[in-house]
């Protein structure tokens, strides 16, 4: 099968002027391309900033406008929500860490900018999780996943802990105290993150990961997440925080040995590659040579990245081809081998299947 | 070009096909089905909706088919489908029409927050729009049935569209749901309402929808200001009497029929406000469609 055009949502977000141009029958494509890849208000967002909406048809237009209503929706409630997770953790003598998309919002990068939200993600020292659960259980967060396997899932080989839902706003934080989990590969220390984290201006007690570890846990949780239906978004984030802090000259010398710093080379890899072939994210050639020191031997790179640049590929007429679900299928099996020793994935996957089979789902 | 101007079999060569693009009001849906059910049910309550070509741009992408399962040979069943992803559990396939009607709202309430969205049925006289808010059960669409046949035009039995620039009320002109002992109400009120066949066993019972009246379809594309917001309420034997509703009151109802009033933040909260302000607000208990219509009518020439 050939590759094909590339997908026009990352056309659109390459070169978002050329969208005046298009007709009825691209916006369809694009408008339905979008959501799919939950990057409709993102483009909306860069279209409104290059002073276009009014050249795109009204049809279309009444997508961009609701999706930007409801991305601003999201941002104004991430806002809130994190508001509330401070207060509730006023007592603890801890330093919040943001991640993902709490991070962006609340630092005010671009890559916040027509973004969906959906849970907040924070880290904190593993040692102070009791603590840090246990105010949010005080302010009304409730813990998920009760089942005594989950539980130990969670606790004994995750980097989190079971999800908490607020019982009134139903609104889920993700409290971390690692970015991979305890039993994966790589093994990014937490306290070499932690202790380059930087406050948020005006933001109390409030902290984001350093600019070059902001792009190697964007890279990281890419490509070693097992689900990949958000996974153009993440990569939209990758090209946008690449973007940001590249303007910077020192950066990309930093981000190369930072990664081999945190034991992220490979991931990073993987990131620069994909953000630059979908997103034609700018990366100095000294830099990429640098990064591409740690590509794995050719013969598995050539088919990690194949299963990639068509998992991450939004699919055109809508229905899903044959290639990408198998696609899919290989990195969800190769997201859980990076995450787990064999003998325990073997174990964990048993366990789940076991459990399906007892519930009759 | 309307979905009459199709024969049967070309509707279903589309249906089956390459899709069928159908226009209500302002959202244009491309539905796909291979489902005989489907195509009854598009012939009928369509026949008058344009059909927009190919060169158009289609808002959503569904289609109702029958899941590859090992069910299908004991209970046949029908899915939704919406850009290939399916959204709710099969239903028996009995009810694949309800279904695509059902999917249909779920995609407008769901994406198109251009527009403030009410669980509200909403009917227009001399371009001024009667909102009816209500829970499931109160007689919403019975009364909106009924009004519809007496001189009020439909804009929509289960979606109130609001422009929160404008504050004007859109006109969907879509099938309305009727439940249970309406439908037999409505038949007897309405002797020319067209009704499909009652579909049993659904979630909500048994369900048969109708028709929205062809000039209603047709005028889809006119918009209607908000006058009147109604809370109705059937209660067995009750004189028709409109108590009015304090405008707090009314603005919180229609915050809890809201399928999208949060997703719009301040912007909701002032659109919203606008709207109330300019509507007379009532509750409204009725016993009987005769005297329900006879009240609307005083009100739509006195007020």
């Amino acid at each position: 099968m050939s590759d094909g055009p590339p997908p026009s949502i990352t056309r659109a977000l390459r070169d978002p002027p050329s969208v005046a141009s298009w007709n009825l029958q691209q916006w369809e494509a694009l408008v339905r391309e979008a959501r799919r890849t939950n990057l409709l208000s993102r483009l909306a967002h860069e279209v409104a900033d290059c002073g276009l909406s009014d050249r795109v048809p009204p049809a279309p237009r009444a997508h961009l406008v609701a999706a930007q209503t409801l991305a601003q929706a999201q941002a104004d409630a991430m806002r809130r929500e994190v508001t509330y997770i401070r207060q509730a953790l006023a007592k603890v003598d801890v330093e919040i860490v943001l991640l993902k998309g709490a991070a962006y919002l609340m630092a005010g990068l671009p890559a916040a900018r027509g973004r969906l939200f959906t849970d907040v993600d924070i880290l904190v020292p593993y040692e102070r999780l009791p603590e840090v659960e246990a105010a949010l259980m005080l302010h009304g967060w409730f813990a998920t996943h009760h089942s005594a396997y989950d539980q130990r899932y969670y606790r004994e080989w995750m980097h989190e802990l079971p999800p908490l839902r607020h019982a009134v706003r139903t609104t889920v934080v993700d409290v971390h105290h690692a970015i991979l989990p305890r039993t994966a590969r790589l093994k990014p220390s937490s306290a070499t993150l932690l202790a380059a984290a930087r406050p948020i201006p005006g933001q109390d007690r409030l902290r984001v990961l350093s600019p070059t570890d902001l792009v190697l846990h964007s890279a990281t949780h890419l490509f070693h997440n097992e689900e990949l239906s958000q996974g153009l978004r993440d990569l939209a984030d990758l090209d946008s925080l690449l973007r940001h802090f590249g303007d910077d000259p020192g950066f990309w010398n930093e981000l190369p040995q930072r990664a081999v710093e945190l034991d992220l080379a490979r991931p990073l890899h993987y990131g620069v590659r994909h953000a630059s072939r979908l997103f034609g994210t700018p990366v100095p050639d000294a830099a990429r040579a640098n990064i591409e020191r740690h590509a794995p031997p050719p013969w598995l790179d050539g088919i990690v990245g194949t299963l990639y640049e068509r998992a991450l590929r939004p699919v055109a007429a809508g229905e899903p081809g044959l290639l990408t679900p198998l696609a899919r299928q290989a990195l969800f099996v190769r997201a859980h081998w990076l995450r787990m020793p064999a003998v325990l994935l073997a174990r964990h996957l048993a366990s789940k299947a076991l459990r399906i089979d007892r519930d009759g789902n | 070009m309307i979905v009459a101007d199709l024969s049967r079999p070309e509707l279903e060569r589309r249906l089956a096909g390459p899709g069928l693009r159908l226009r209500t009001g302002p959202v244009v849906a491309q539905i796909r089905s291979p489902l005989g059910a489907v195509a009854d049910g598009v012939a009928l309550h369509y026949a008058a909706h344009p059909i927009e070509g190919n060169d158009g741009f289609a808002d959503f992408f569904v289609r109702v088919d029958r899941p590859r399962n090992l069910r299908r040979w004991l209970h046949p069943q029908a899915m939704f489908h919406i850009d290939g992803e399916a959204p709710f559990t099969p239903l028996p396939l009995d009810q694949a029409f309800p279904l695509l009607e059902w999917g249909l709202n779920w995609c407008i309430s769901a994406h198109c927050h251009q527009y403030l969205i009410f669980h509200a049925a909403v009917v227009e006289r001399s371009g001024r729009a009667l909102i009816l808010p209500a829970p499931p059960g109160s007689g919403k669409s019975t009364l909106c049935a009924g009004l519809i046949h007496r001189g009020w035009r439909l804009l929509s039995d289960e979606l109130a569209l609001i422009d929160p620039a404008t504050s004007r009320a859109i006109p969907l002109a879509r099938p309305v749901s009727l439940k249970n002992r309406s439908i037999d109400v409505i038949r007897a009120f309405a002797p020319a309402a067209v009704l499909s066949r009652p579909v049993r066993d659904t979630t909500k019972g048994t369900v048969a929808h109708m028709q929205a009246p062809p000039d209603s379809v047709r005028r889809a594309a006119e918009f209607a200001s908000p006058a009147w917001i109604v809370m109705p309420r059937y209660e067995a034997g009750a004189t028709a009497a409109l108590t009015p509703l304090p405008k707090a009151r009314a603005f919180m109802e229609m915050v809890n029929s809201g399928f999208n009033y949060s997703v719009h933040g301040r912007n909701g909260f002032e659109a919203l406000a606008r709207v109330v302000d300019r509507c007379e607000c009532h509750t409204f208990a009725y016993g009987d469609l005769e005297e329900a219509a006879a009240l609307f009518d005083a009100l739509a020439t006195t007020s």
